[in-house]
């Protein structure tokens, strides 16, 4: 059973400029969520994830994605009921990716809360520390988001995109 | 077989970090083999320099989520041994018990999440699950019992915030690592079902030639400390690491190979530490290798599961140990003044050896740095390795060929990037 803990979980590596746009949104959020949210940064591999979701009533996920959109493009997706898709979050290109992770949950009966995750597209994914503008730009953006999020009534249904570059399904 | 084929894989999954291989085969024949990396030490190197030599276990500790103690260890044996600092017998065993705890994470990592899939038919832990849940909450226990050792001992599970040159922040009393005793027991217990696990696998008859190279100390299973030995006969100390192996750049790759200089490819990691070291396993340890059919030496990249199983054990069981004989040290760290120079240090990571070299001046600014991983000092080893598997396996289709392929480079549980978790999207028909 899920408690009442409500989390927000970054992920990411700060040595991989674009990378770290999840970690971002999670240091910003850090000093302006409600006492009762719980904001974690990942940078290692992800099964800790586990006793996160197993243990949250929400769990809101940020990672940076690759490949697909312009820079700076935010992609929300709920996986409480339902995989992100394969070629999103499947294909991490680490040892055990954030939708292996959130699967694997699902199939040991660990996923007992809501789950969102945002993705951030990033364009520099090449070693060092400084991000693209425009994914700067995008880290306030789903902060902003995930703070309405989190102010808002605790329900399923799937809010439309709130921002111009933001996109949700 | 006359046709030219390639076998190659774009992105690999289940290794650490991001990569590629490819192989070329041209009328039977192969011709060669490449794995592509990643390197994050390079840009770390040049992170360091400038910075002052009490950093380097905080910054080089970024470089993997999966092994950060490996990086801590090296550059504080590193910068101690150019400080000439000896730690106390207390702190070695604090920094031993906390690299057990990494021990266990990143081998209950790979063998249960990443490569037992590869043996089981599977195409990852996921798929594992559905079928096997029990056994795949074996190993998230094995790797919990590693995660609580890390917290307790190193401040968080990953990347350990409580370590520093000269010992710790602060060292833990012998009653606060009291509650790691029952989850390392029950992890111990669970290491145990692991080798009879893992030793029931179907596995292909195959060796490797290469020199096999690992820390060897004469009172333990070299992990924190050691001396860098090999099969034939080399025994040298980590500051003659550069006189012995050289970093080589080929130009159809983009990492540098390590060799030995006039000796040629070696291997490092489990395959390496079991066969120079099996006698200072735990007795039960070795008893549970015997009984799973390996020797005293294994040179089989497909068996290093079985050998990352009796690692398991040993880990374990030598946490056990090590929480059991600690004394609180009477200082958590001892002052380590600066001094111009070089400095060399060396422990071995879940993968294998991890060299450190740092150049400090007289304020203990680094001016130079050099990180080689085992990953990067494996490189030679996996692609032999590739060519051997194929040129035995041409008869199988590119789809089959290519699986194989990917097994072969998981055996060596290569750390390719050491960290990176961004995430491919590939969105069509939107």
């Amino acid at each position: 059973m899920s408690d009442q803990r409500r989390v927000v979980v970054g992920v990411g590596n700060r040595f991989r400029r674009d990378d770290s746009a999840g970690l971002e949104v999670a240091d910003l959020l850090r000093e302006r969520v409600a006492q009762d949210v719980e904001v974690l940064t990942l940078e290692g591999e992800p099964t800790v994830l586990l006793d996160v979701l197993a243990g949250a009533e929400l769990t809101i996920l940020v990672d940076a994605v690759a490949t697909a959109g312009s820079p700076g493009e935010i992609r929300r997706f709920d996986a409480t009921d339902e995989p992100v898709p394969n070629n999103v979050f499947g294909a991490s290109t680490h040892a055990f990716g954030l939708g292996e992770t959130i699967e694997l949950a699902r199939t040991l009966g660990k996923l007992n809360g809501r789950v969102l995750v945002y993705g951030i597209t990033g364009e520099d994914f090449s070693a060092g520390e400084a991000l693209n503008a425009s994914v700067e730009a995008a880290v306030q953006t789903a902060a902003a988001a995930i703070l309405q999020e989190l102010s808002g009534p605790a329900s399923r249904s799937e809010r439309k995109g709130s921002h111009p570059c933001m996109s949700t399904r | 077989m006359s046709e030219r084929r390639t076998i190659r894989t774009d992105y690999l999954a289940r290794v650490e970090g991001e990569g590629s291989f490819s192989v070329q085969i041209d009328g039977g024949r192969v011709e060669q083999a490449e794995l592509r990396i990643f390197e994050p030490p390079r840009f770390f190197e040049a992170l360091l320099r400038g910075r002052s030599f009490t950093e380097a276990p905080d910054i080089t500790a970024r470089i993997c989520g999966i092994c950060p103690v490996a990086y801590q260890t090296s550059s504080m044996n590193a910068m101690e041994n150019l400080c000439g600092v000896e730690v106390s017998e207390a702190t070695r065993t604090l920094r031993r018990l906390l690299y057990c705890g990494e021990w266990i994470e990143s081998h209950a990592l790979h063998i249960y999440m990443l490569h037992a899939p590869d043996f089981l038919g599977y195409s990852g832990a996921v798929e594992l699950a559905r079928d096997a849940p029990q056994i795949v909450e074996r190993g998230l226990q094995l790797k919990k019992a590693g995660n609580e050792l890390m917290r307790l001992v190193g401040g968080r599970e990953i990347h350990p915030i409580n370590v520093r040159v000269g010992g710790f922040y602060r060292a833990p009393s012998k009653q606060e690592l009291a509650p790691l005793v029952q989850p390392l027991e029950r992890a111990r217990e669970a290491a145990i079902e692991t080798v009879r696990w893992t030793a029931g696998f179907d596995f292909p008859q195959h060796e490797v030639e290469c020199e096999l190279v690992a820390l060897s100390h004469p009172d333990d299973y070299a992990i924190e400390r050691g001396r860098i030995c090999s099969d034939r006969g080399l025994d040298i100390s980590a500051s003659e690491y550069t006189e012995h192996f050289e970093e080589e750049h080929l130009e159809r790759s983009t990492a540098l190979h390590s060799r030995l200089r006039e000796r040629g490819t070696y291997l490092c990691g489990p395959l390496a530490r079991y066969s120079l070291n099996h006698a200072q396993l735990s007795p039960l340890a070795r008893e549970l290798a015997r009984e799973a059919g390996l020797g005293e030496t294994c040179r089989d990249p497909f068996r290093s599961i079985i050998v990352r199983s009796v690692e398991l054990v040993y880990a374990c069981d030598e946490a056990l140990r090590l929480i059991d004989s600690y004394e609180e040290p009477d200082v958590p760290a001892v002052e380590v003044r600066p001094r111009a120079g070089s400095g060399h240090g060396a422990s071995e990571a879940p993968r294998g050896l991890l060299y450190h070299r740092y150049r400090v001046d007289a304020d203990g600014m680094i001016l130079e740095a050099q990180i080689v991983p085992p990953t990067s000092q494996n490189q030679q080893a996996i692609e032999d390795d590739l060519c051997g598997v194929v040129q035995q396996n041409l008869e199988l289709s590119d789809e089959r060929l290519q699986g194989l392929c990917e097994q072969t480079i998981r055996n060596y549980d290569p750390c390719i990037s050491c960290a990176t978790h961004f995430l491919r999207l590939e969105v069509t028909g939107r």
